[in-house]
């Protein structure tokens, strides 16, 4: 019985992980950029949703709808406000602009952190779930929501891998993420291509904040764990590396899922953050890293 | 931060004269620099939470309203308020400029037993009297305890956790045992400071009004997922969970609802209290019975119902359970100050000692100097009792204490009642 519980919450958990977690590992194998302001991005699109949902009065469709909308575009706006002008200007020296745009995007986040705690207090936000009751899997009486979250994350991560590997436009976006002088060199506009990933990151932020506000529900706080679960996901796959991504979310999820059940919800990040460090000791390109 | 200023005239002799005149009331003491000055009254409070956000707004809300009715012998209240982030160390900072810099006479703090345990020490450096409207724990009172003449300028004007957790084995003898006959209990905190008390509390007082308890979990503030803690619970087979729950509430309350957890929760939910509560947590508060000293329609004395809609017609919500509390802080103070006749700490401390005021909550009456618990409210029939009320269809309904019931228990479907028995 425990098992199952264990196998069936594990896997929610994981899904809305990995979708998260695929986001941040497409922006920093395309563009190099660490956004430090991931978190902060699905705690707006849950926000938004939400807000949608209190004060526009407008159903569980159109709030998901406008949480994802309000994730894309707060997407955009963190690359054309916070990202684009520290890539382009030549009063940082290029060796240094990484340093710079990690910053920028950590502050960046703290500001809409802020924000989210002025207008809408920091207490916990919850957007209402688009199907509802509960389902019984061997015996495990699970919400039917929770088996909605994991069937999106993947749909989306099935789009996502078939958007990059079988349309032009995504093999440009794989082509800038191995060699960006070659794409360039091939007449394609490298910021095009940046414009693009950083769209299809805030589709992807959106829906998994979307998600997880139905969920299990965020708080203004919970902007630094996102992110810091999200980052210690990226560098446990390996650095840029989406399926490394992918297989680290899960590991994590079931990870903490395991903790929580076997020994105390209050001590489930531990283990992960433990084989983060192991990781790092004995591996530090993770799992599938390239470099 | 809000902080009003005074102009003055520029002619140099005024200025002059001006000076002369605060080297003379500086000289003399802030105690004598009274007549035409107002008084003034921080609130250091947590702007930015669903709890917290009703202190400085019921705090205005009772200055206006003494200074429309002609303030304080002649004397208006001034109301200088600081957000503190829910951080000890900001709560301190504005604890020393409130005192230091904008001299205030009292100040009204926080609705977090951390951060009010962390103000105390300071009421006694800087001789400044504070009341709490919404910290419960019973170190506040204890600390005084210890050390009266240094501490006795802090007064806790809430129920402690002991006091808040009787006051729920009282409702659950009559509303669980009697009327639904339950005999077990898990007990499901936060990890806090002021649920340590409520535990012990609850350990003791529940096996005694016939509910056996069969676990005893606490649960870390920073729990997302409860549903591990939901399902082991489950597995215990109690008849229900009496919760101490503060700074968690919509996270365990909708993920309660949407797996459809069979066990009632029954206890402190502070942030049920509120009258957003329902939306934050898109109705799944439905059937959740919380503890509270008042509640929307529910005339536990003659002003409650009377601030419920001058609150709300003011700030377009309910106040939380802070809020009462705060709004009648101002007024017991300016009582206090009145028959004082001082803004001395020391006088302001004797006279608030004697403080017999009926407020929104009941009537307030600290507990003396001798008591194990100095400067605590008297809990009981005569002074405060408390009610048990229950989110039915977007509405707080009192259950508990019968003669000001206005609703009946009832639970949504999932909740399976007398299940386990």
């Amino acid at each position: 019985m425990l098992f199952w519980q264990i196998l069936i919450d594990g896997f929610a958990i994981s899904s809305l992980y990995a979708l998260g977690a695929t986001g941040f590992a497409l922006i920093f194998g395309v563009s190099g950029v660490l956004n430090l302001s991931h978190g902060a991005l699905m705690v707006t699109a849950v926000v938004a949703a939400w807000a949608a949902g209190n004060d526009l009065h407008v159903g569980p469709y159109a709030g998901a709808a406008l949480g994802v909308a309000i994730g894309f575009a707060t997407s955009l706006i963190t690359y054309f406000l916070i990202v684009r002008p520290l890539q382009q200007t030549r009063k940082i020296r290029e060796e240094e602009k990484e340093i710079f745009i990690l910053t920028a995007t950590l502050l960046w986040g703290i500001m809409i952190q802020e924000l989210i705690a002025y207008l809408y207090t920091n207490n916990a936000k919850t957007v209402a779930p688009i199907v509802q009751g509960v389902v019984s899997i061997v015996g495990v009486r699970t919400p039917t929501n929770e088996i909605f979250t994991a069937i999106v994350c993947w749909l989306v991560i099935a789009v996502l891998w078939l958007l990059v590997n079988r349309t032009r436009a995504g093999k440009a976006v794989l082509a800038a993420s191995m060699n960006p002088r070659g794409v360039t060199l091939l007449g394609i506009e490298l910021s095009q291509v940046y414009i693009a990933v950083w769209g299809i990151y805030g589709l992807l932020v959106g829906i998994a904040g979307v998600l997880l506000g139905m969920f299990l529900g965020v708080s203004s706080y919970s902007v630094g764990p996102l992110t810091a679960s999200a980052f210690s996901i990226v560098v446990l796959g390996g650095l840029g590396s989406v399926s490394g991504a992918l297989i680290a979310a899960y590991v994590v999820g079931y990870l903490e899922t395991m903790t929580a059940y076997l020994i105390s919800p209050a001590y489930r990040t531990i283990p992960a953050l433990l084989l983060l460090v192991a990781v790092m000791y004995v591996r530090p390109r993770g799992l599938l890293g390239r470099r | 931060m809000i902080k009003s200023t005074r102009r003055g005239g520029s002619a140099p002799k005024l200025a002059l004269f001006s000076s002369a005149a605060m080297l003379a009331l500086a000289l003399a003491g802030p105690a004598y620099a009274q007549s035409s000055e107002p008084i003034k009254i921080a609130v250091i409070a947590e702007a930015q939470a669903v709890a917290g956000s009703s202190i400085p707004q019921a705090v205005q809300l009772a200055a206006d309203e003494i200074n429309a009715a002609g303030g304080v012998n002649g004397r208006k209240i001034e109301i200088i308020s600081y957000d503190d982030h829910s951080s000890a160390s900001e709560a301190v900072r504005a604890f020393q400029r409130a005192a230091a810099e904008d001299h205030v006479n009292a100040v009204i703090a926080s609705y977090i037993s951390e951060v009010v345990l962390a103000l105390e020490p300071w009421t006694g450096r800087l001789k400044t009297v504070m009341v709490t409207p919404g910290a419960a724990s019973d170190v506040i009172t204890r600390n005084i305890a210890k050390d009266y003449n240094n501490l006795k300028y802090t007064f806790h004007g809430y129920s402690t956790s002991t006091s808040i957790a009787d006051a729920t084995c009282d409702a659950a003898k009559d509303l669980l045992v009697n009327d639904l006959h339950m005999k077990t209990a898990v007990v499901m905190s936060e990890d806090a400071a002021w649920t340590t008390p409520l535990d012990t509390e609850y350990l003791n007082c529940l096996p005694k009004i016939g509910l056996k308890i069969l676990d005893h979990i606490r649960v870390s503030p920073d729990t997302t997922d409860f549903t591990p803690i939901f399902n082991k619970i489950e597995a215990e087979k109690p008849d229900v969970m009496i919760t101490g729950i503060s700074h968690v509430g919509v996270q365990p309350t909708v993920q309660w609802k949407q797996q459809q957890v069979p066990i009632a929760m029954f206890g402190v939910s502070s942030q049920a209290t509120n009258s957003s509560f329902w939306q934050d947590t898109n109705g799944s508060v439905e059937g959740v019975l919380y503890q509270a000293f008042s509640g929307p329609g529910v005339a536990v004395t003659p002003k409650t119902l009377p601030f419920v809609a001058a609150f709300n017609k003011r700030f377009g919500n309910n106040p939380s359970y802070c809020g009462y509390t705060a709004y009648d802080e101002v007024y017991y103070i300016a009582d206090a100050i009145k028959r004082a006749g001082s803004t001395d700490p020391d006088k302001l401390v004797d006279a608030l000692e004697k403080t017999d005021w009926v407020g929104t909550i009941g009537r307030v009456q600290f507990k003396g100097k001798d008591s194990p618990n100095p400067h605590a409210l008297n809990i009981g029939p005569t002074t405060i009792t408390g009610l048990m009320l229950q989110w039915q269809d977007g509405k707080q309904v009192n259950l508990w204490p019968a003669n000001v019931a206005n609703g009946r228990l009832k639970f949504p479907k999932f909740i399976k009642v007398g299940a386990a028995n």
